[in-house]
């Protein structure tokens, strides 16, 4: 018997955000409610972060970082300390602390990194519903999860240069899918050591257990440029396909989807 | 369950034409056009397999659909998740150096596999197909299978760009 589903979609952080629920109960009010304090949860965050509104946390700042020692909301903190991480664990390709501002100037950005963080976060309303299956994409960025005996959710990974098309599908039943590139809003990754434009690499799509961390590792490997996948071949527990700016498709051996790694593209 | 049987035959079939159409234009003065035997109605596609209800078992045969009916477009309209296992073999292609005919592999409703079962012999067109052919099947494959996507993975898509994505539609599929 087909499983119901139903999806919820709003926009929220600029984004598209839609939440895909297989499941008895995806009728029921108590489902549809806490469908809603995701979203919820979702605005608030980008009431705290958003770089483009003048009164959030971030934008009262103006690109200054906040120390950590000082602040006091937690989450601002978290997400400080989590972007040190990511510059650490990037080898310093994603550095959050002087990126061009929506305002002018450069600094402190850590939109980057606060969309995997937030949907991930605001998933956890949805953690508790046994017999359900969640597919949560935020703007391209895909968090996955399955009940005990359910197929795995199918990922179609876009084409940056046709983005009506396919490169690849991958069958998920946890964890995360991310994609990063400069396809849909032009170049809009920076490369730390030059504080310009990446534009060496297409899109880069990593699959793996946290939503945070593969969009972290697919920023970053956007900004490191052509040597990107022999560095994303070494992140344990995480797989990635790149397009390089003439079009080439590469993956890691680990890729779990159907092409081969190093295959270039047909025709 | 009958609904995915014949997509996949219009696929075989789609890409019986396609490689026919590759394999006309490699050489030298392809002004020979290959013609799918789908056409003519004289041969069809098989499939042989299991599917999600059991009623078709191993080695049904079913004749082919014309490539009239199938395409690559991937907006074939079936829903839900297949889990079909089997195989299914094209109609023969006649190219201009000879039959050719594919088939598609197919395990839990995903194409694992594309391949050649009958190459032109006795000439060194066999490894250019193979070369040349093959990985364009399997890329037109992979097309095809995009009508039965959960939801898609790509660079930043902003509230604007929404109304005509991909996602989008698969969106509105639910939404009720």
């Amino acid at each position: 018997m087909e499983l119901d589903r139903r999806a919820w979609v709003v926009q929220v952080m600029g984004l598209p955000v839609s939440v895909h629920l297989r499941g008895p109960e995806v009728r029921t009010d108590a489902v549809a409610e806490r469908v809603e304090r995701v979203f919820a949860e979702l605005r608030g965050m980008d009431a705290v972060f958003s770089t483009y509104r003048p009164d959030s946390v971030l934008g009262r700042l103006g690109g200054a970082l906040p120390d950590p020692a000082t602040t006091a909301d937690p989450v601002v903190r978290e997400v400080v300390e989590l972007c040190e991480a990511a510059r650490v664990r990037t080898g310093g390709w994603f550095d959050a602390r002087r990126l061009p501002l929506p305002g002018g100037g450069t600094g402190f950005d850590p939109s980057g990194l606060v969309k995997g963080w937030a949907v991930e976060r605001a998933a956890r309303h949805l953690a508790d519903l046994p017999g359900h299956d969640l597919c949560l994409n935020a703007g391209g960025d895909v968090l996955l999860r399955t009940a005990p005996g359910r197929p795995a959710w199918r990922v179609g990974v876009e084409d940056p240069d046709r983005p009506e098309r396919m490169l690849d599908v991958v069958e998920r039943a946890h964890g995360a899918v991310a994609t990063s590139g400069t396809a849909r809003r032009g170049t809009h990754i920076t490369d730390p050591r030059t504080g310009r434009p990446a534009e060496a690499v297409r899109s880069v799509t990593v699959v793996g257990p946290e939503l945070l961390w593969a969009d972290v590792y697919a920023t970053a490997a956007v900004a490191r440029g052509a040597d990107a996948l022999d560095w994303l071949a070494t992140l344990d527990g995480y797989a990635a396909l790149l397009v390089d700016v003439a079009g080439r498709v590469r993956a890691t051996p680990n890729w779990p989807g159907s092409r081969p790694a190093g295959q270039t593209r047909a025709a | 369950m009958r609904r995915i049987t014949i997509w996949l035959l219009s696929t075989v079939a789609a890409l019986v034409l396609l490689f026919s159409y590759k394999t006309s234009t490699m050489g030298a003065g392809g002004e020979t056009s290959a013609i799918a035997s789908g056409s003519d109605g004289s041969a069809g596609s098989s499939w042989s397999g299991t599917d999600d209800s059991g009623t078709d078992g191993s080695g049904t045969g079913t004749t082919g659909s014309g490539p009239s009916s199938g395409g690559t477009s991937g907006d074939n309209g079936s829903g839900g998740p297949s889990s079909g296992s089997g195989t299914a073999t094209g109609s023969v292609a006649r190219t201009r150096w000879g039959p050719v005919q594919v088939k598609i592999t197919v395990v839990n409703g995903k194409i694992t596999d594309v391949s050649t079962v009958q190459v032109p012999d006795g000439n060194r067109r066999d490894q250019e197909i193979n070369d040349y052919a093959v990985p364009i099947l399997r890329q037109e494959a992979l097309v095809a299978q995009s009508a039965r996507i959960d939801t898609v993975s790509g660079a930043t898509v902003t509230s604007d760009g929404y109304r005509e994505s991909l996602q989008s539609a698969i969106d509105a599929a639910h939404l009720r």
